[in-house]
C-alpha cells in the first residue's frame, strides 16, 4: 500500500466516524433519514397519486374526442348517487365482502385454534406451512379452479353468479383470514385458559369471556384483508362471477371500454371511503399491529 | 386445558375439513395438468406429460417468467430498503405523526388493488408522463411490499431490543460499525423472511400490473390470464399453475425455517 492511499483510508475512516458521531448525538437527524425514503415514496408519490386520482374525479370528458376536461363538476359523483346500477353494484359489493368476511372468520376460528393450542409445537410449524403454502399459487388459477368445479357439468356444478363468487373469494381470502388469528392465538397464554377453567368456566364461557376478547384485534387485522380484497376484485367475478358485476368492475369498465377515467376515479372513490370508515374504526382495536 | 374431548375432536375435524377444502381445488389443478383431455373431462381418460413438454418449450411461458422474476426482485430490493427504514424508525423513536406512518405504510394493501393501479397509472400517465413499462410495474408492486418487510423488520426489533447495540457501543464500535457487525446479522432471518412474502406479494399480482405495465411487459400473471379462456392453451396453464404450486413449497419451507429458528433462540 502507498502512502497517499493510507492517507486516504485514514481520511475515509475518520470522515465515517465523523459522520457517526454526529448522527449519534443528533437523533433528530437519525430519524429525518430514516423516515426520509419511506416518507417520499409513500407519503408524497403514493398518496399523491390517490389526491391527483380524487381530483381527476371531478373532471369530465370530452364526449366526441375523449380527452379529459379539466373543468371542475359535480356531474361524476352525482351520476354515482342518482343511478339505481351503482347503488345496487355498491350495496352488492359490500354485501360481498362482509359475507366472504364471516364465513373466512367462521371457518378459520376453529382451524387457527386447533393449530395453536391443540397441535403439537412440530406439527404446528407443518400446519403454518401447509397454510401459507396455498397463498404462493396463483391466483388465477385458483379462481380458475372454481370455475371448473362449479362449472353446470362440474363436481359442484353451482353455475356461476354471486354465490359462485362470494365461494371463490372465500377460498382465495382463507389463508389471510387464519394466519392472523392463529398468531394472535398462540401470543394468548395457556395459562389464561387454565385459570379460567379452574375458575370454573366450561369451553364456551372461556371463549366468550377470554379468548375472543383477546384475540379480538387478530380477527379485525385478518378482516381487513378479507373485506379490501373481496371489496376492489374484479376477476374473479369475470371467472365464476356470471353477470352479477362488483365496484372493481365498474371501474375497469369505465377505464378500459368507455375511456371514462373521472368517472373511473368517482367510482373508485366509494371502496376507499369503505375501507378509510373501516381503518378508522378498528383502529383503536390495535389491528393494525396484528397485520 | 378445559376443553371436552368432543370439542377437541369437533376442533381436529374442522381443521383437518378446513386444509381438505384448501387442497382440494390445488390437487385438481395438479392433476388436470396430467390428464389427456384438452378440456379437462372429468374423470381423465387417461395421463399424459404432453402438456409438461408444451409448457416448457413455450416462449411465452418463459419470457413473462423471466419478467416476473425481475419485477419481483425488483420491487423486494426497493421494499427490504424502505421497509427497514421505515421500522426503525417507528420502532426506535417517539415522533409525532408516528401512527400516520404505520397507517400510510399498511395503506397500499388495506385499499383495494384496483385504487392503488388507477391512481398510480393516472399519475405516472397525465401528471408524470413516463411511458408505462418494467419500471412503473417494479414501482406499483413496490409500493404495496413495504409492508411486508415492515411488518417483520418492526417484529425483529421489537423483540430484539437495545442491549447488544449498546453493549458495541460501549465497546467503541460507531454507528456504522454496530450496523454492520451487530444490528443487521441480527435482524437477516427477518429481512429474508420478509423479502420472500414481498416476492411472493409482486409475483402473483395481477391487478396493480394491469394498469402498471403498458403493453410491452408481460408478467406470468397477466400472461396466465390473457390465456386462461383460450382452449388450446388451457393445458399449458394449467401446467405453469401445477409447477408454480410445486415450486412455491421451497420459499416457504426456508421462510418458516428462518423464522422458526428465530423463536426458537
Amino acid at each position: 500500500m502507498t502512502a497517499g492511499a493510507a492517507m486516504g483510508d485514514a481520511q475515509a475512516t475518520g470522515l465515517r466516524r465523523g459522520v457517526a458521531a454526529f448522527l449519534h448525538r443528533h437523533a433528530r437527524v437519525r430519524l429525518s433519514l430514516l423516515l426520509s425514503a419511506p416518507l417520499a415514496w409513500l407519503g408524497l408519490a403514493y398518496l399523491g397519486s390517490l389526491a391527483a386520482l380524487f381530483v381527476t374525479a371531478f373532471w369530465s370528458t370530452d364526449t366526441f374526442t375523449g380527452d379529459l376536461v379539466k373543468v371542475f363538476t359535480w356531474a361524476n359523483f352525482h351520476d354515482l348517487v342518482s343511478g339505481d346500477v351503482y347503488r345496487t353494484v355498491a350495496l352488492r359489493s359490500v354485501g360481498v365482502a362482509a359475507a366472504v368476511t364471516v364465513i373466512d372468520l367462521v371457518i378459520a376460528f376453529p382451524m387457527a385454534f386447533a393449530m395453536a393450542k391443540l397441535a403439537s409445537p412440530r406439527a404446528q410449524r407443518w400446519l403454518v406451512i401447509l397454510v401459507l403454502t396455498p397463498l404462493w399459487a396463483s391466483y388465477l388459477l385458483k379462481a380458475y379452479a372454481w370455475r371448473v368445479l362449479l362449472s353446470s357439468d362440474g363436481i359442484l356444478g353451482w353455475g356461476y353468479g354471486l354465490t359462485a363468487t362470494i365461494a371463490t373469494l372465500s377460498y382465495l381470502w382463507l389463508p389471510y383470514m387464519i394466519l392472523p388469528i392463529y398468531a394472535g392465538l398462540e401470543r394468548l397464554p395457556n395459562a389464561l385458559l387454565d385459570a379460567s377453567g379452574d375458575l370454573g368456566a366450561r369451553g364456551w364461557r372461556t371463549f366468550r369471556t377470554v379468548v375472543w376478547p383477546l384475540t379480538f384485534p387478530a380477527v379485525v387485522a385478518g378482516s381487513i384483508f378479507t373485506f379490501s380484497l373481496s371489496l376492489g376484485d374484479y376477476i374473479t367475478v369475470k371467472i365464476v362471477g356470471g353477470k352479477s358485476q362488483l365496484i372493481g368492475n365498474v371501474v375497469y369498465d369505465n377505464i378500459g371500454a368507455a375511456n371514462n377515467l373521472p368517472f373511473a376515479a368517482a367510482v373508485a372513490t366509494v371502496p376507499v371511503v369503505i375501507m378509510l370508515v373501516y381503518l378508522a374504526a378498528v383502529r383503536r382495536t390495535g389491528a393494525l399491529e396484528n397485520l | 386445558m378445559n376443553l371436552s374431548r368432543p370439542a377437541r375432536l369437533l376442533l381436529r375435524v374442522a381443521l383437518v375439513a378446513g386444509l381438505g377444502v384448501i387442497y382440494v381445488p390445488l390437487a385438481v389443478v395438479i392433476l388436470n395438468s396430467f390428464n389427456a383431455d384438452r378440456t379437462f373431462g372429468w374423470p381423465p381418460p387417461g395421463l399424459t406429460f404432453q402438456w409438461w413438454r408444451s409448457a416448457w418449450n413455450s416462449s411465452g411461458v418463459r419470457d413473462a417468467l423471466w419478467t416476473s422474476v425481475q419485477a419481483g426482485l425488483g420491487a423486494t430490493v426497493i421494499a427490504l430498503v424502505l421497509g427497514t427504514m421505515a421500522a426503525f424508525a417507528v420502532q426506535r423513536y417517539r415522533f409525532f405523526g408516528k401512527n400516520t406512518v404505520s397507517l400510510l405504510i399498511v395503506l397500499p394493501i388495506a385499499l383495494p388493488g384496483i385504487v392503488t393501479g388507477i391512481a398510480l397509472s393516472n399519475t405516472f400517465h397525465t401528471v408524470l408522463g413516463v411511458p408505462l413499462g418494467m419500471l412503473t410495474v417494479i414501482v406499483g408492486h413496490a409500493t404495496f411490499c413495504v409492508v411486508t418487510v415492515y411488518n417483520n423488520v418492526l417484529a425483529r426489533l421489537r423483540r430484539m431490543g437495545l442491549g447488544l447495540e449498546e453493549a458495541s457501543a460501549d465497546l467503541g464500535a460507531d454507528t456504522f460499525t454496530t450496523f454492520r457487525l451487530v444490528t443487521f446479522p441480527m435482524m437477516r432471518s427477518a429481512l429474508l423472511a420478509g423479502g420472500l412474502l414481498a416476492f411472493a406479494l409482486s409475483f402473483d399480482e395481477i391487478i396493480v400490473t394491469t394498469f402498471t405495465s403498458g403493453a410491452g411487459v408481460r408478467t406470468l400473471p397477466i400472461w396466465i390470464f390473457e390465456n386462461l379462456f383460450r382452449p388450446n392453451q388451457a393445458p399449458v396453464v394449467n401446467v405453469v399453475a401445477a409447477a408454480l404450486i410445486v415450486v412455491s413449497i421451497v420459499p416457504i419451507w426456508l421462510a418458516q425455517r428462518l423464522s422458526g429458528e428465530a423463536t426458537t433462540r
